[in-house]
């Protein structure tokens, strides 16, 4: 009885073996197919997926994808000239930065793309893309906060009359790094850190959850204001648990110096190894093209860095967006500094 | 108790047979080690260093932090994991039969699951805090105070009943193999059952339970999932932090290195635990003890001491996450799911195999040969505590050096390019896995070889046996409860594993995990809900048959067939 539970447990492992080797040469396969094109993501799936069907849809070329929210790019380094990555997509200005620093990316200009994309949202020589637009905005309790009392910039949240009324994510979030980083690009360092220590005081609680969960205490009344990208407000109307989150505020869009809100950006880059160059372009061109812009507006709410691209109705209902002025990269040259000072305040303790 | 070491016994056998196994045990060392040399590589020389920095800011917050959440889980699953073994080994009470493979099920649930699952019962629009709005007719969270389960101590409740099974398992498994003569000697002598336990059992357990504690503390020091959830700033959110934030490799590294520093306190601890001891029976009697049946509250307090870590380990999350499932079943149930469920049990499965069989390999080296091979395989085992992302890139870095180097070579030699072979493919997963899991099956096969006394090896050897046959007709039918239990660890952690797998993944390639992880972490659990539950059920069937074998797996077993108790006394 005994030794045939033993021989039992070997044999399923043994067999489990005999399954997962078809399954290696199918993924090697995978990669090297010419009608495809492979795509490292720091994008969740879901919203990408839908932009990829309908590219599959146009033009027979299957996407094939690896997500993870770290990592990809120290593989893509380390993998060198055999990497089957073609393209990696970023879900802020930084992780493109990165990628274009460590040299894993390839120049890539065409006329599509450099007609479809605004000199401010790409890199010089084409090494990084910018597909969408994202505001970090505040969000205000319906009944705690009067729209005549609500924050109009960033620098009021440091006003000690929030003392204990605000809530964040933690702060070395990229998205809150970057606001961090437009802070240093904008007043210096000095002023950032006095901004800092003041916003760190007046949190209600020690910063923890992602952005949606700030409006959910919002809705809670644990704190009165929050930071968050804009298109979170659309997805929590969207779903059924989070719809009542979305009730309880509303959204304010804030200035940095007087300019405008802070925005950040999604995007992407050809990788300097690409084994489906063709494909890849042709995903890009693609990408910036009405169609998906368009897409990525009504499905995610993000508003489209192509000029003219109609915007979903909740995102023009929300009001028009006035985007502060400050070159991108600048903002991103000065991530580790704000990263660093976010440390040195003890942000997130 | 004897003392003696094989040591002696190895230096009898021709030296080529011993020298295999020590080559041999060197060469899978250098492999296993290789991930964590190539982490040791980037942070000693980084491309942009911070140190300073990290020095200064970061490391004593998140080292203070982990300390105090590692002394607490420490303290948390002994005294479950200890407690609860010992009940339902010692003494007879109600659903004690149910208990004894119901403890182990909170090992089947991940524990990001269950800081979830706590969270949305807990807070502030959670039902409990609700209830109590309504009865005291309270508003906002400012009018009454409530413990917040986003927290240090909500941590240590979380984990402790998630990581309490590395304890009962390893502790029971012990209790289980100690003969009732040597209890019944000690009650002979005038100590009573609280004395016996205490002077007697405890200390004779002592080994496996410390192996429990320091496995569930490296679990604890590697864990993401929750500390991140609960906004908990240890070691391991500060290596994701200064990766993720700063895009500064190196510096993660370093704090990996600094972590890596904590794995070797403790497995020296659990070295000065033993204090060079080991322990036999050298009675070749053996009888299983008579349980002591209990009454009245001291039966109740038995009764609760095992039911609760269950409801809250177990029984709380797994029903929270069956509502959601069957609420979003429709959305759920279809081929991909199907396809998740295969990876997540083909990897597993291979990587426990691949796993033990290592584990035993490098086991068996250390007791034919002694201290010095065991310098070799503790260096094999610290691949437990690196967090799982930056074991991935430990991993990516020799596999991507070797692929190339091949690829050059077939370019020079051929004109052909032979690409990556081993990145990138689930090869580089299982191998991920070994490493990281390696040290908890070795450290169930070490402890129960531990156990077999050194004169089965020599009366094998005197008869002519060599070490493999040794290993092969002895050893291995006597360890066989603790190889399937180290399997099952390994394939149940294997199953649970995130990070790594998230990065070293082939193209649309995704497990179960993986799966919930993206829903989990946008606060959408319960979309997900169906993989996250088929996680723990294919955890709770190793762990059924894990805990059959265990009780047949005890000498003089009073639940085997007559046949099997002969066939085990006669060992």
């Amino acid at each position: 009885m005994r030794k045939r539970t033993f021989a039992l447990a070997g044999a399923a492992a043994g067999l489990a073996a005999l399954l997962i080797g078809p399954g290696v040469i199918a993924q090697q396969q995978a990669s090297v197919n010419s009608g495809e094109v492979n795509v490292y993501s720091y994008r969740q799936p879901f919203l990408i997926q839908p932009m990829f069907d309908a590219f599959t849809r146009d033009t027979g070329v299957k996407v094939n994808v690896v997500f993870a929210k770290k990592g990809l790019v120290e593989r893509l380094k380390q993998e060198g000239r055999n990497s089957p990555a073609d393209l990696i997509f970023t879900v802020d200005i930084g992780r493109l930065n990165d990628a274009y620093d460590s040299g894993v990316t390839a120049p890539v200009e065409t006329a599509q793309l450099t007609a479809n994309i605004p000199a401010a949202f790409r890199q010089a020589d084409g090494h990084w893309y910018g597909l969408t637009q994202r505001a970090r905005i505040i969000y205000a309790s319906k009944d705690r906060v009067s729209k005549d009392d609500a924050p109009k910039s960033y620098e009021e949240l440091a006003d000690p009359k929030w003392a204990g009324r605000i809530c964040t994510r933690a702060g070395n979030h990229v998205y809150q790094v970057a606001l961090t980083a437009a802070m240093i690009a904008h007043h210096g360092e000095e002023k950032a850190e006095a901004w800092l220590r003041g916003l760190k005081s007046n949190l209600a609680r020690k910063p923890q959850g992602n952005d949606r969960a700030q409006v959910k205490a919002i809705s809670e009344g644990e704190c009165d204001i929050s930071l968050g990208n804009n298109y979170y407000f659309g997805l929590m109307l969207q779903n059924k648990e989070q719809f009542a989150w979305a009730q309880a505020v509303y959204p304010v869009f804030p200035t940095i110096d007087d300019t405008g809100t802070h925005v950040n950006i999604s995007g992407m880059a050809l990788t300097k190894a690409s084994p489906n160059r063709d494909n890849a372009v042709m995903l890009m061109e693609f990408l910036t093209g009405d169609l998906a812009q368009q897409m990525y507006s009504e499905q995610n709410f993000e508003y489209p860095v192509v000029a003219g691209v109609p915007q979903a109705g909740l995102l023009r209902s929300m009001g028009e967006l006035k985007a502060d002025t400050m070159a991108l990269d600048r903002v991103a040259a000065l991530r580790a500094d704000a990263f660093k000072l976010v440390d040195k305040v003890g942000y997130n303790d | 108790m004897s003392m003696t070491t094989l040591s002696s016994l190895s230096s009898s056998t021709r030296p080529s047979q011993g020298r295999v196994w020590i080559l041999g045990g060197l060469l899978v060392a250098l492999i296993v080690a290789a991930p964590i040399g190539a982490i040791a590589w980037i942070a000693l020389f980084p491309t942009e260093n911070i140190w300073p920095h990290l020095a200064s800011t970061v490391l004593p917050r998140h080292s203070w932090n982990t300390a105090l959440l590692m002394v607490g889980n420490g303290i948390g699953v002994f005294l479950i994991g200890t407690a609860s073994a010992w009940l339902v080994s010692a003494c007879d009470f109600t659903g004690r039969r149910v208990f004894e493979w119901a403890l182990l099920l909170p090992l089947a649930v991940p524990a990001y699951i269950v800081a979830f699952v706590y969270t949305d019962i807990l807070e502030f629009a959670g039902p409990v805090q609700g209830l109590l709005r309504d009865v005291f007719g309270w508003q906002t969270a400012r009018d009454y105070w409530f413990p917040e389960i986003r927290s240090m101590g909500g941590a240590i409740f979380v984990m402790s009943f998630v990581l309490y099974p590395y304890v009962y398992l390893l502790a029971r498994a012990s209790f289980h193999e100690q003969s009732s003569s040597v209890l019944e000697v000690s009650r002979t002598l005038g100590r009573g059952p609280w004395q016996t336990f205490l002077t007697v059992a405890l200390p004779l357990a002592r080994p496996a339970i410390v192996v429990g504690i320091a496995l569930a503390l490296m679990e604890t020091l590697a864990d993401f999932g929750t500390v991140d959830y609960f906004a908990v700033n240890t070691l391991t959110v500060a290596v994701f932090n200064v990766w993720l934030g700063m895009g500064n490799a190196g510096g993660a590294a370093q704090i990996a290195l600094v972590m890596l520093g904590f794995v070797i306190l403790l497995i020296s601890l659990e070295r000065i635990g033993r204090q060079g001891r080991q322990y036999h029976h050298t009675s070749s009697r053996f009888q299983a003890s008579p349980r002591v049946r209990l009454r009245g509250g001291r039966h109740l307090a038995a009764f609760l001491v095992c039911a609760v870590p269950i409801l809250i380990g177990f029984l709380i999350p797994a029903g929270v996450l069956l509502r959601h499932a069957i609420v979003f079943f429709d959305d759920s149930w279809n081929q991909a799911f199907f396809a998740f469920a295969r990876n997540s049990l083909t990897l597993s499965a291979t990587a426990a195999l691949i796993a033990v069989s290592i584990a035993v390999f490098l086991a068996y080296g250390r007791r034919l040969s002694g201290r010095g091979f065991g310098a070799l395989s503790r260096i094999a085992l610290l691949g437990y505590a690196v967090p799982g992302a930056v074991l991935a890139v430990g991993v990516i870095i020799p596999f991507a050096r070797i692929d190339n180097a091949i690829d050059s070579l077939a370019r020079d030699l051929f004109g052909v390019s032979t690409g990556l072979i081993l990145s990138g493919t689930i090869f580089a997963l299982v191998f991920a896995y070994v490493v990281r899991f390696l040290a908890v099956g070795f450290g169930a096969v070490e402890a129960s070889l531990g156990k077999i006394r050194p004169t089965m090896d020599m009366a094998a050897r005197s008869l002519g046996a060599g070490p493999g046959r040794t290993l092969w007709r002895i050893h291995l039918p006597l360890v066989r409860g603790s190889l399937i239990a180290a399997g099952t660890i390994v394939f149940v952690d294997s199953m649970k594993e995130l990070p790594a797998t998230l990065i070293l993944r082939p193209f649309n390639f995704d497990t179960l995990a993986t799966h919930v992880y993206q829903f989990a972490s946008d606060e959408q659990l319960e979309r997900s809900a169906l993989s996250a539950l088929t996680i723990v059920i294919a955890g709770i069937l190793p762990v059924i048959i894990l805990s059959r074998a265990l009780r047949q797996a005890r000498p003089g077993a009073r639940t085997g067939t007559p046949k099997d108790t002969q066939a085990t006394t006669r060992g």
